[in-house]
């Protein structure tokens, strides 16, 4: 008896699943994604999984294509001035509102000038500080209406930056550089970005959102290349738990996985080898040294641990292959830098012949490394634990004493910032945009996220002349000896690059490989 | 009975009173703050957020105003979730959980008190060994190993019901989490009814019904069974409590829209309100129960007088 309630049970949730699937007759792509947004307000957002969401409501005046390169969006075309200071962008005529309205530049003009006004908090508003009078603003000392941004006519938009820029069109695929409607923004406050009130610009518009379910938006009509959109409707799932988003997608619930769980990554490979998609991310993970302590001020003893650090090893077992040994800072296939990545010269040195250079630099720096003792810290969470173990091991073949130190990851980064009384600690960071200098900066003096607190007058000269110079080739190279003097002095060791981790279905098309790993919407399609 | 219960609500004021001031000031002592993220702000961002969500005021000052928000029934925006208020956001998740666990615990309590009852009479058999093998089993496998498993082998292997997610007008979508939080419950109960029983059909009163005469049915299942159910109720006023206010496990497992998720990530995201908004809840919660099985302890065992 008990068996056929069973089989009654499954039969009849049978039933309704297969109802639930006739009765949708539109194309729905259910996309995971790694968490809920904080907010869709994009001038208060900072997380990847927020970009992914706004990059299919907004549509800033340059967009990208599914290969991560810029292409015109809201805007058709612009003329940058000779000496690289004024960018004139020319709105296209049939770019609309999800309410119809026509996109003008007074929306970017409002959304320009609100990101930058204090009042709004913008957590990521130094993303366009190239843009003139940008900081000030921020910091009160200015009105927002001094901002370099004018909007001489409905569809014009002129852009004044405080010194050449040559990634800022990158910058503005960023969700900081998309405009808002102004007048839902002005009569619905901060509740402008409920389902029903937020007008967006982009390929699809939001049609609800309920917190850990999912977010749906819907083709928005009026999108002035709706015609080649494929899909009628997204489900945004957020899945914190990876393994989760790996069950749904065997069970052919969700498309795409915008990450996979690590620890079943030998699975994937075996199972699902064309749909497990691993390529290289804009993203270093390194481990900042406290330089001011007395047993890491010399230089030689910085060097000879990095050497001391087998990547390889960390990226094949520790990472399961997910991240790439990094020798350099600047992550390779960056836009505007060397044709040869700068890398340490031991990068091909074998692990025995290294432990042996680094004991010979350990000696020539007068530290006997028996002496020497190190804290590692790190955030909490598996591979960063495993990591930081193995290292400790790598060090103290060589006989110095390392330990680790876990610490809860609310506050870590911003211990590390506030001079934290650490050794070494790992820290990690995504580019906001294909440049090196959004890398390189993190080692100027007086930037917070100089966690090492090296501070080198020549380095700071080298970014200084970079960032005047507007012929690409000669600020590449400048660019490049500053990664070199860095490489040198080794304020923090480089160890892996990141790469991108998706599972997306063989019924999906359009999905390219790109460095951010940037896949809108517009260009996937659905096959059944 | 009435003025008991009237009683007993007056007193739950200042015990959640206690409960909400001891919260607040716990969670401020730990290091961090909602807005410290993977990359630090600027200072100035950080004040400027501070100002708008009135993190700068001093402590007692913030205490004061979020008590002032509480009587009033406003919990607060939440600063993990800025589009929506802590009241939003139960709103959303709190019929969820409350259906979910409704149903769990009326699983829990229907089969476990079946599978305890048969056990205890028929004592030292097969069907004994059974139910308590499945109990032990059931208590000791956790939550977070037995949803995984139901979800690939219904929803990947057999393909007969969702994987994960979620639908309030799909019940397909609540049968392997109601399940998966039953299942531990069952055990409990089947394990406290089957030891109650078996004592009770020895006690005294048992005795006496049996030799009054009455039939087997009356005696076991009203002389008998209403002694028996007393240590599963008492057990059950604080796991009702814990299952209609969510599981974090099974909604993160199998992706659910409840409030038990809200707790552990507001915790971690040093979400002020969003963590106080939880903890008021489940106070609530754990108030009410105990005070449904108090009463009910009164209905069924003539021998407890409330006054």
């Amino acid at each position: 008896m008990h068996k056929s309630v069973i089989t009654a049970g499954l039969c009849f949730a049978a039933l309704l699943l297969g109802g639930a699937e006739l009765a949708t007759a539109q194309t729905v792509l259910v996309r995971g994604n790694d968490t809920d947004p904080a907010t869709l307000d994009h001038h208060k957002t900072s997380t990847v999984a927020e970009a992914n969401l706004l990059r299919d409501l907004y549509e800033g005046l340059v967009a990208e294509d599914a290969g991560g390169k810029v292409i015109p969006g809201a805007a058709q075309s612009w003329e940058i001035s000779e000496d690289g200071l004024t960018y004139t962008f020319s709105l296209r005529p049939d770019a609309k509102w999800s309410n119809g309205d026509p996109v003008s530049a007074e929306d970017f003009l409002f959304a320009f000038r609100r990101i930058m006004t204090p009042a709004t908090a913008a957590g990521y508003a130094s993303v366009l500080f190239p843009i003139a009078n940008a900081e000030a603003i921020t910091k009160g000392e200015m009105a927002p209406e001094a901002l370099g941004v004018a909007a001489p006519a409905p569809q014009t938009l002129v852009v004044t930056l405080n010194a050449p820029t040559p990634y800022f069109l990158e910058l503005l695929t960023h969700q900081t550089g998309m405009p808002l409607h102004r007048a839902s923004v002005e009569q619905f406050g901060d509740a402008f970005t409920r389902p029903g009130n937020l007008v967006s610009n982009g390929a699809f518009s939001l049609e609800s959102f309920v917190p850990n379910d999912k977010i749906v938006m819907k083709k928005n009509p009026y999108f002035h290349d709706a015609g080649n959109v494929r899909i009628d409707e997204i489900q945004y799932v957020p899945f914190e738990d990876r393994s989760a988003c790996l069950r749904r997608f065997e069970a052919g619930e969700v498309q795409i996985c915008s990450d996979v769980p690590a620890e079943q990554m030998a699975y994937m490979k075996k199972n699902y080898p064309n749909n497990l998609r691993i390529a290289p991310y804009l993203g270093t993970y390194y481990l900042p040294i406290k330089v001011k302590k007395e047993k890491f001020a010399d230089a030689r003893v910085r060097q000879a641990l990095s050497m001391l650090i087998d990547r390889d090893f960390i990226a094949e077992e520790v990472w399961q292959g997910t991240m790439i040994p990094a020798y350099g800072l600047v992550p390779p296939g960056i836009a505007n830098y060397v044709a040869t990545p700068v890398k340490l010269d031991y990068a091909a040195m074998d692990m025995l012949d290294r432990e042996d250079a680094a004991l010979a630099l350990f000696k020539a720096a007068g530290v006997d490394p028996a002496t020497l003792s190190v804290q590692l810290s790190y955030n909490s969470s598996e591979n960063h634990k495993n990591t930081m173990a193995s290292i400790a091991d790598m060090l103290s073949r060589v006989g110095i004493s390392a330990s680790l130190n876990e610490m809860e990851g609310t506050g870590y980064f911003n211990y590390l910032r506030d001079d934290g009384d650490f050794d070494i600690a790992r820290a990690g960071w995504i580019g906001d945009y294909s440049d090196p200098q959004n890398f390189l900066f993190l080692n100027e003096s007086n930037v917070s996220f100089n966690y090492s607190g090296w501070s080198n007058e020549g380095y700071d000269a080298k970014m200084r002349a970079a960032a005047e110079t507007t012929d690409l080739d000669a600020r590449a190279a400048l660019l490049a000896e500053a990664e070199r003097m860095f490489l040198d002095e080794m304020p923090m060791i480089p160890i892996l690059f990141y790469s991108s981790r998706a599972l997306v279905a063989d019924t999906v098309s359009g999905w390219e490989d790109n460095l951010l790993d940037n896949h809108a919407t517009r260009w996937l399609s659905l096959s059944k | 009975m009435l003025a008991y219960t009237l009683r007993r609500l007056a007193s739950a004021i200042p015990t959640i009173f206690i409960i909400v001031t001891l919260t607040f000031f716990m969670i401020r002592a730990a290091p961090g703050g909602p807005f410290d993220l993977e990359r630090p702000l600027d200072p100035l961002i950080m004040a400027n957020l501070n100002r708008a969500y009135n993190l700068d005021a001093p402590l007692w000052s913030q205490y004061t105003t979020y008590l002032g928000n509480l009587i009033r029934g406003d919990l607060g925006p939440s600063f993990t979730r800025r589009d929506f208020s802590v009241n939003d956001l139960f709103a959303v998740g709190l019929p969820v959980s409350i259906l979910l666990g409704s149903l769990a615990l009326l699983l829990a309590v229907v089969i476990g008190t079946i599978l305890g009852a048969m056990a205890a009479l028929r004592q030292n058999t097969a069907l004994d060994y059974a139910v308590v093998g499945l109990a032990t089993f059931g208590i000791t496998t956790p939550t977070f190993v037995v949803a995984p498993l139901l979800s690939l082998f219904f929803g990947v292997l057999l393909g007969v019901l969702p994987a994960g997610g979620w639908s309030n007008a799909n019940p397909a979508y609540w049968v392997l989490p109601v399940v998966t939080l039953a299942l531990p419950q069952v055990a409990v109960i089947a394990r406290l009814v089957r030891g109650a029983t078996i004592e009770a059909l020895r006690s005294n009163h048992v005795r006496t019904a049996r030799a009054y005469g009455l039939p087997n049915r009356i005696v076991v299942g009203v002389h008998a069974l209403r002694a028996a159910v007393l240590p599963a109720v008492s057990y059950l006023g604080p796991t009702a409590a814990g299952l209609l206010t969510g599981s974090v496990v099974v909604e993160t497992i199998f992706g659910l829209p409840g409030i038990g998720r809200y707790f552990v990530q507001g915790a971690l995201g040093r979400d002020y309100t969003l963590v106080m908004g939880t903890v008021v809840v489940i106070a609530i919660f754990v108030i009410f129960f105990n005070l449904v099985v108090d009463l009910l302890y009164a209905w069924l065992d003539p021998r407890v007088r409330l006054d």
